[in-house]
């Protein structure tokens, strides 16, 4: 089992902090709160993140939807639903974060 | 004496490594003769047939469980598991004396991070057990020449929390040193220690931690020295971008190199999350070690974060910035990642202004 998307480890990933990173908001308006600021991220992939029931789901553009438990699960899963691979070091994906191109 | 967070009653697991013939287990016989760690279980993973390591520890022969089928990464899930908890229950139920503390010495020639993976990854494990100081011993006459011929020799010190200098009293004073500082470059966040046969080790080398509520402080400000010795280092004028690759980067060996990512505004814990997510689902097994405090957006005190490899451990409290310290601080040892790019990566992901006139803290 990957120790990477945590499938074994459910909520306690690393990604869904501890007491050390509260905002004091309650879980789910976290959770929530959260969604929003990946979607930041997400967008330009074409991937949608939303909170539900404790969890979250991912939506590619081509309809393929996938529950995670948690942040860390992300990317693997989003790469199983579009087929393509995301790479933070690959410098196109920079000069598009940084507003370059 | 220490203080571990009360909150965390879990056994730790202290990992010890290092090449063949470094002198891992005399060490380990060394340091389960202290009364405070008499409580100490062993794992010891053998090559071949006969356990000859097992054979040292005889005296606590009892709480030996001994992995035969050779090397432990080819057992990560099974074999280092089953020992865990079969040591875990046995104590449970009586059969032998409890245990407060379990070390578990890997094969020479093992990369000490799927033991860590096993341990932090699956639930069971994580429940009992929590991992405590990674332990590598590196010997003087050969220390040097293992690092040269054997990538797992540098994993093996780039993953450590603490690195053992060993039989220096059998070899030039001027071989220590370079080593020493060979070792230093390597892995800057690691405290380095001289101890020789005869010398007694002190409890501190498992005890202390960074679960250690009242050593945590130390720990993390250890870690910012080695930021700050990098950061000066390649903040050196003759050190710039276009130098990276010159053969002088002293942070630089073969393709492993520790550098840092500081950042000047608070960090979003999400995006935090998802950037370094991202980065690890990439490029996990080239990230050998990672740990460093952050600045998060809406808290006044600083969080730790370490991790080995994909393994991120869960984020922890420090309560209050050591002094004269602000901002993000985040010792990265990778190998064969361009630590521009990574700084690059860490700025763009995470809303932060890219430095002006490129890298300038890393190696």
């Amino acid at each position: 089992m990957c120790g990477l998307c945590g499938a074994f480890g459910g909520s306690d990933h690393w990604t869904g902090g501890s007491a050390a990173t509260a905002t004091g908001l309650t879980p789910a308006a976290e959770r929530q709160a959260r969604a929003r600021i990946a979607n930041q991220i997400l967008k330009p992939y074409g991937l949608t993140l939303d909170e539900w029931a404790g969890r979250f789901t991912l939506r590619a553009r081509n309809g393929k939807t996938a529950i995670l438990d948690h942040f860390g699960a992300i990317w693997p899963e989003a790469e199983k639903l579009t087929g393509r691979t995301f790479d933070p070091l690959d410098p196109v994906t920079l000069d598009r974060m940084e507003g370059i191109s | 004496m220490t203080a571990p967070d009360e909150s965390d009653a879990r056994i730790t697991a202290n990992v010890l490594t290092g090449f063949l013939g470094a002198g891992k287990t005399s060490l380990l016989k060394r340091l389960l003769a202290l009364p405070s760690l008499s409580g100490t279980a062993v794992i010891i993973n053998e090559f071949g047939e006969v356990g000859l390591d097992h054979l040292l520890v005889e005296a606590i022969d009892d709480d030996i469980v001994l992995l035969k089928s050779g090397c432990i990464c080819c057992n990560i899930r099974t074999d280092l598991k089953t020992a865990l908890l079969s040591l875990f229950e046995r104590s449970r139920s009586g059969e032998i004396p409890r245990f407060s503390r379990i070390a578990i010495e890997t094969t020479g020639i093992a990369d000490p991070a799927p033991i860590v993976a096993t341990l932090s990854a699956d639930p069971m494990l994580r429940h009992h057990f929590r991992v405590g100081n990674i332990v590598t011993v590196v010997d003087v006459p050969n220390g040097w020449s293992n690092l040269d011929a054997f990538a797992e020799s540098q994993r093996q010190v780039a993953v450590a929390d603490r690195i053992i200098v060993s039989k220096s009293d059998i070899a030039p004073a001027e071989d220590a040193a370079r080593l020493r500082s060979r070792l230093e470059a390597l892995n800057p966040a690691a405290e380095i220690l001289e101890l020789c046969e005869a010398m007694q080790p002190d409890e501190a080398l498992f005890v202390r931690d960074i679960h250690d509520i009242s050593a945590r402080g130390v720990e993390v400000t250890r870690w910012l020295k080695a930021a700050t010795h990098t950061h000066d280092h390649h903040s050196h004028p003759h050190h710039n971008h276009a130098h990276h690759a010159h053969e002088h980067d002293i942070n630089r060996h073969g393709d492993i190199r520790a550098f840092v990512l500081t950042g000047d505004a608070p960090l979003n814990w999400a995006r935090f999350g998802l950037w370094l997510s991202m980065l690890l689902n990439r490029h996990g097994g080239e990230i050998l070690r990672l740990k460093g405090l952050l600045d998060i957006e809406g808290n006044a005190s600083p969080v730790v974060i370490q991790g080995v490899q994909h393994l991120i451990h869960k984020p922890m409290h420090l309560e209050r910035w050591p002094d004269g310290v602000t901002g993000t601080h985040l010792v990265v040892i990778a190998r064969g990642l361009d630590p521009a790019l990574v700084e690059r990566s860490f700025r763009a992901f995470n809303d932060l202004a890219p430095l002006a006139g490129g890298l300038a803290k890393s190696a």
